[in-house]
Parts: structure tokens; sequence; C-alpha cells
């Protein structure tokens, strides 16, 4: 390094990175609340928080993909407002994804190297041999020992990874970012990850290491920044933090009502739900597994009940919901409807059965967002309107299911039934969604992340639509990021982690700390 | 699926080339005479030349269905331009003037736009085609003898069309494996918004790839001109049919990011005119041919897909 840039440094109290005030909304939902805080020069910052508690819309603003509404960055000293991409790797940021940004059919060393190959002389051509030389260096240091021209779809996840890191070295990184970094690893390959990183640390390269897998973070950094609903709830050395401690942080909010009453609960407390408990049974998963996604997954979903789906990214929940809809294979398992098995899942069957299934992509997987909103409600229930020999839709019949439905799914008075989807907010559009498999009437409904990007007010209603349909003998089952909502609005919630349920509660028992804990994986070492 | 069927189906326009080769030889001996394989050679280096063209772009996941008409309307320009007698060393520089004008076309709406290439080419065709009657009058023109003995010109004792098909091959191939330009194009064709993220300039890349499949057409026109020595209202017709089966013969994936100019576009080229030539020397039924020819197309494309299955 420069001495000029350690001048910098020490002028600036030896802090590398620093965000002050940072704020950033999304179609009018605050998702960060002026965050602040600093990354000394060198160090290794650990930053922890739940589901959508803003870490990746923090990362995206440093990486360029994003620009923030309000506060600065500062990087070594000067200001920081990188609009794309580019900007952050030009200042010596690098960023380690979850999911890899390689390319599979070019080698590895032409990943490295994608944007800045060196040329032989003048000429336009590569000079492929310093190049693989270059590479050859780089995967050294990172402890790769390959040749330099292989294609990276020949590599393993792990490998992919050191490739990845070797690019981050090659523009000379002083700060890079690791998101989830062992989520694809071996534990072999996590190992090798963090003896890499520590002697990269000995290098005085900084990092910012983003994990929910709390034990590595302990392991690992120096500090802890904790971020919870888009702010800074705590921060300070790790040393000062206890595993609880951290939990709690990442957990205790204050929930005012933002949840309909559960009416049969609230009437009659633990007797109803025992009366849920003996509801019948409507639909019995028994040991699905698909290799590297679920493992040995049972439970039943009973009449009346709203069953919450709980874990993080990647345990595999929308996976489970997916399979349970026939969209994706499994490997093993049977499947039972209402006491009779299901030898074969397919949607279009399903659907016939009365199983209905919201993605998380509502957009993109659950409306045609050019049709209308009349159009759209009665998208899934058309056949009903047809029943002459020729099947014409009859217009009266599909007027009323309109005028029914929008009578309990209830839109602004002055969105028309002739108006675009693409037009209404996403709160209504997903009202839309759910009314369109209401009319269906549906026997078991499924919701990946019914409410994401959704008001609070629209949430409501939401709720007490899926309320209703449960009170009517339906089985609703909720996969939400958002501990707060499933507590508030289920009788149950299952947890998975890594592709298994790790645990199951009643409403009784819910408690934040023990489905974080179980979701986390460290449920066995904090049990008494 | 294990190595050895992997390595097979790696290698199948090659195998499938030798096969047909095979089956011809031994219908009939003439066949593989050298001056019917020289034959093929130069009959396959118009189609040859505008699928190498074709490559570079499904090689980024597009398409260019308008090089038939680009052909077209050079050869057209090109033909009234000779009758007024016009020079060649003038009307040949015109005639890519042309062809780049209409590909610059298609990379102005592919890339700012922001068309499906499927349609901005497609629309292209059209106007190509309906330009061309317009200037052709909708007649065949024969052209002065100036072109037919350039298109059976000998430099150094190789046919003139089949080294033009030669160069262009040979810088393609260096263009596409040995350039920063060319490696990007594979990583565009992967997955064109990560190579955006990683800082590559793909609307440069995507229009050029559109520009060098419209300078291809202009060669490929010249070839068709050289050989034919006329320009008909058919000129060109379904020339992109049959570029984008000879690069996909070759095993250039529709999908983009997989392929390779040489050997997989030549072998592709060749393998088409050899069906051809081959059907014609064994005397067969002339309507069996495009049957004959789709069937291998066909049989290719369905191994391109076992084996991108298995990645």
């Amino acid at each position: 390094m420069q001495p000029a840039t350690n001048n910098q440094l020490q002028t600036t109290n030896n802090e590398l990175l620093s965000f002050r005030g940072i704020e950033k909304a999304f179609f009018g939902v605050k998702v960060l609340k002026g965050v602040s805080f600093t990354v000394p020069a060198g160090g290794m910052v650990g930053l922890v928080g739940e589901n959508g508690a803003g870490k990746s819309t923090l990362m995206n603003i440093l990486g360029g993909d994003l620009q923030p509404d309000a506060g600065t960055i500062t990087l070594e000293g000067s200001g920081y407002a990188p609009l794309n991409p580019q900007d952050a790797t030009r200042r010596g940021i690098a960023f380690i994804h979850q999911e890899l940004n390689l390319f599979p059919n070019l080698s590895i060393a032409e990943n490295i190297f994608l944007t800045r190959f060196p040329r032989a002389g003048v000429t336009p051509f590569i000079q492929r041999g310093g190049m693989n030389r270059r590479a050859v260096d780089l995967l050294r240091e990172v402890g790769l020992e390959i040749p330099p021209d292989r294609l990276v779809e020949t590599l393993s996840a792990g490998e992919r990874q050191l490739v990845e890191i070797a690019k981050a070295l090659s523009i000379d990184a002083r700060l890079i970012l690791f998101d989830e970094p062992t989520t694809s690893l071996s534990e072999r390959e996590t190992d090798r990850l963090f003896a890499l990183i520590s002697r990269m640390r000995a290098r005085g390269i900084t990092m910012i290491y983003i994990s929910h897998t709390l034990a590595d973070v302990f392991r690992l950094c120096d500090d802890i920044v904790v971020l919870r609903d888009g702010e800074v709830v705590g921060s300070g050395a790790t040393k000062t933090f206890t595993t609880e401690k951290l939990v709690s942080m990442m957990v205790g909010r204050t929930v005012s009502q933002l949840f309909p009453e559960r009416r049969s609960l609230g009437k009659r407390g633990d007797e109803a739900e025992a009366g849920f408990a003996t509801g019948a049974p409507l639909l019995e998963v028994n040991g699905v597994s698909q290799p590297g996604v679920l493992r040995d997954i049972s439970f039943t979903l009973r009449r009346g009940e709203v069953l919450g789906l709980s874990g993080l990214m990647g345990a595999g929940r929308s996976e489970l919901a997916r399979i349970l809809f026939g969209l994706d294979p499994r490997t093993a398992g049977e499947v039972r409807l209402n006491g009779e098995q299901l030898p074969r899942l397919s949607p279009r069957e399903l659907i016939e059965r009365g199983v209905a299934f919201l993605t998380e992509n509502r957009r993109s997987e659950g409306l045609c967002l050019d049709a209308s909103v009349g159009d759209n409600f009665t998208l899934v229930t058309l056949p009903q309107h047809g029943r002459t020999p020729l099947r014409w839709l009859a217009g009266a019949s599909l007027k009323s299911a309109v005028e029914r439905i929008r009578a309990v799914v209830k839109l602004d008075a002055k969105t028309s039934d002739s108006q675009p989807v693409r037009t209404l907010s996403g709160g209504n559009q997903q009202k839309v969604v759910l009314g369109k498999w209401l009319l269906r009437q549906p026997r078991v409904l499924m919701l990946d992340e019914p409410t994401r990007g959704i008001d609070v007010g629209a949430r409501f209603e939401i709720y007490q639509l899926i309320h209703q349909l449960a009170d009517q003998g339906a089985g609703v089952l909720v996969i939400s990021s958002d501990m707060e909502e499933l507590m508030g609005l289920c009788d149950r919630i299952l947890v998975m982690c890594g592709g298994t349920l790790v645990d199951d509660l009643p409403r009784a028992q819910f408690d934040r700390e023990r489905i974080l804990r179980a979701a986390l994986g460290t449920n066995q070492e904090a049990a008494p | 699926m294990n190595r050895t069927s992997r390595r097979l189906l790696d290698l199948a326009p090659f195998l499938l080339f030798v096969t047909v080769l095979a089956i011809f030889g031994v219908q009939s001996p003439k066949f593989l005479e050298s001056g019917n394989l020289v034959n093929i050679v130069v009959q396959a280096s118009s189609t040859g030349i505008v699928a190498v063209g074709m490559t570079f772009v499904l090689l980024t996941a597009g398409v260019d269905l308008s090089v038939g008409a680009i052909m077209f309307v050079a050869a057209a320009v090109a033909g009234k331009m000779a009758l007024a007698g016009w020079p060649l060393p003038i009307i040949l520089p015109v005639m890519v003037a042309v062809a780049l004008m209409f590909s610059a076309c298609n990379a102005f709406f592919v890339t700012k736009v922001r068309v499906a290439a499927f349609i901005v080419t497609l629309a292209t065709l059209f106007i190509g085609r309906g330009l061309g009657l317009r200037i052709t009058e909708t007649r065949a023109m024969n052209l002065p003898d100036s072109f037919l003995e350039l298109g059976s010109a000998r430099w150094l004792g190789v046919p003139l069309p089949a080294l033009l098909f030669g160069g262009v091959l040979l810088v393609a191939h260096l263009v596409l494996t040995r350039t920063p330009f060319g490696r990007q194009v594979f990583a565009i064709g992967h997955d064109v918004e990560m190579a955006k993220k990683a800082g590559i300039r793909t609307g440069r890349v995507l229009a050029a790839v559109y520009l060098i499949s419209g300078l291809c057409a202009a060669f490929a026109a010249m070839v068709s001109l050289g050989q034919l020595g006329a320009v008909s209202p058919k000129f060109g017709e379904q020339k992109e049919f049959a570029a984008i089966a000879a690069a996909v013969l070759g095993g250039t994936s529709l999908f983009g990011g997989r392929g390779n100019v040489f050997p997989g576009t030549l072998l592709g080229a060749l393998l088409i005119q050899a069906i051809e030539n081959g059907l014609v020397v064994v005397n067969a039924d002339p309507y069996l041919y495009p049957m004959i020819t789709s069937v291998v197309i066909f049989i290719s494309v369905w191994l391109e897909s076992l084996r991108n299955r298995t990645r």
C-alpha cells in the first residue's frame, strides 16, 4: 500500500469503511432506517440479523447495485458513492456471494481476467501464457492446485468459491465481503476457506462476513454488528457478545396489534388448540426426501389449521412446498390428501383435488400482469363458467363470480374490474392472487412469503382472509421469513434447518429465541 | 452418463460427418474422388461463411434471421451497379456497406430498443426481401462475366470461394478463442445479466456480433454471385436456416455460450453440402433431399440436447 493511503488511514482513526445514516425504501417501505457503523482497516466484521433485516440491501448499496435514498459511505477517508458494480471493483471492493458469479463455460483464468485480459503487445490477442501464469500464482495463494485453463463447470462448489477469492485478490481487493459463504460447502471445504480467510487477514485485507451460522461469526470476527428491521441494534467487539445476547438482539422487537385475533384460540385458549389437534388430518406428509434438498420430512396438516413453516433462507422451505405441489421431483416419501394416498404429484391433479399454491414470485408466477383484475380473479375457475356443450364462457356468471370475490377480498373501491393488474400496488396484487384461489374454495392452501413487500394494512387483510379460510375448514401452510408474522398468524410452527424439520411448536409454546435457535441449528448446544 | 459416452457426444458432429462420407462413398466411388470433394468445399463456402457469422450471434443466445435477405439486397445493388458499368473494386465495398447498414439496424433495435432478436431480424428479413424485389423489379439479372470469372478463379491452385471461406473461418476462430471480445461473447451467451454485473459492456459486444453476421452475409453474397453469375428473386432465400442448421450441426447451442466455428461450423456446413452432393451423385429422388437433410439435422440437434442434459 502506498504511503499516501497510510496517512489517510491514520487521519481517520484507522477506519477503512464507514456507513453514515444510510436509508433506503422500496415502494414506500423503509428497509434501512439510518444505518451507521464503521469497519476498521484490517479488521473482520460480522454482520448478523434475521432475514429481511436489511443486510442484503446494505451490501447491494456497497456493491453499487442500489443507490441509498440518504446517507453517505466513506472509504479510506474519501466519499464513495458507487453507481454500478464496476465502481466497487475500481475501489478495491470484492464480493463473494452465496450464489457464485462465475461463467461455467469459460476457463478459470478467463473468469479471473474477464474484463481485464492481458494483451500480447499491441495485437488484439489475449496473452494466454502470461494470463495463465498469473492465474496459477493467484490460485496458489488461495490453495488451489488446478490448471488455470480448466473450465469452471468441472469444479466443485468449494473450488469455485476459491476461484472467486482468487479473482478478488487479482483486483488487489482491500475489502472483501462474504455473504453466507459456507452454505454450499462441505466441512473440509469450510475449514479450508477459514484457513484462507486468516491468511488474508494476515495480509491486511479487511473483511465483512455475513452469516446465519453464529458459531462461525464468533470464531472469525473481531467485531459484530447486529441489524434488525433496518437499524443497527447492537455493535461491538465479539468478546462482548454471547450467543444468547446476539439471538435476543436479532429478534427482540415489540409487536403491536399487527395481526387479527385468532378467533377460536382467543375464545378458549388451550382447549381450542386441542380442538384443532383433533381436527381431521388433511394433508399427511411422510418421509419426503430429495437428495441435497430435503431429508425425511414428515408432518400433518389438519383441517382448520394455520401451520407456519419457519427457517432461514436455503433451509428448504420453498423447496418443500414446490415438491408438495408437484413442481419438483422427490425420491422418497408419500403424501396423503384426506386419507387418500397420492401416487403421483402433479400441479394439475392437485388443483383438481383442491390444493392451491401461492408462489413467492407473485408477479412472474402468480398473475397475468397485463390482464384485467376480473380476468385474473376468474383464471383458475374458468371451466366452471363454461358449462354449455361448446364451453362458451358465460359473461354473467363470470361477472357475478368477480362480484362475489370482491365482496370478500377488498380492493380499493376505485379499482375497476377491467383495470390491468400491473397498475395495482403489491398488496392489492397479492389480494388478487389470493382471491383467485379462494374462488376455487381450496381445501389446502400453501403460501410462500405471502406478504413480502406488502404494507402493514394490506397484510392485515391478507391475514384475515387466511383465518377465514381456516375457519371454514381448510388447512393453510404459510412459509415466511418474518417470524413475527408466523407467530401472529399460525396455530403451530414447524422449523426447518438444512433440509430437515428440527422443531414443532404449538401456539402456547411460541418463542422467538427457540425458533431462531432451531433455525440456526444451535438448538442442541443451547438446550439444558 | 459416463465419461466415454460423454466423449462420444462431444465428437458427434465429427462422427456424423464421417458416417455420411462413408455411406455415400460406398454407394458411389465417384463421391470420394478428390474433384468431387473440392466441389463440396466450394459449394459449401457461401452457406459456410454465413454460418460463421451466425455462430457469433447464436453464441450470445441471439439469432439473425435476416442474413439471406441481406445477401439479396447486397447482390441486387451489386447487380444494378454492374449493369450500369461500375467496376468490381467499387461494387464489392458497396455490398459490404449495404449489408452493414442492415445489420446496424438489427444491432440498434436489439441493444438499444431491446426488442427480441428473433422479431427484429424477422422484420429486417421482410424489409430486405421487399427492398431487393423492388430494386430488381422481380426480374433475374444476368451479370457481366467478370463475376463468374471471380467465382471460378484460383489462387495458388485453391478456388477463390474456398479461400475466402477459409480466411473467414481462420479470423473468426482466432477472434472467438483468442481475443477478449471473443471470450466475452461466450460470457454473454451464458448469462447476459451476470455479464453486465461482471463489468462487460454487453451492448457493444451484442451490437458487434450482429455487424459481424452482416459482414459475413456480404461476403457470402459475393461468393454466390461469383458462382451463379446472376441475381434471381430467390437469391439468398432461406440461407438463414441453412446457416443456423450448419452452426447447430457443428455443436453450437441455440441457448448460447457453447460452440465453436472451427471445427464445429465448418463441419456443419460441409456436412449439409456433402449430403446434398451425395444425393445427386447417387441419383436419389430430388424430392427426398430436404427430408434427408432435415433428418440429419434432427439427429444432431437431438444429440446436442443429450449433451446439454448431462451438464
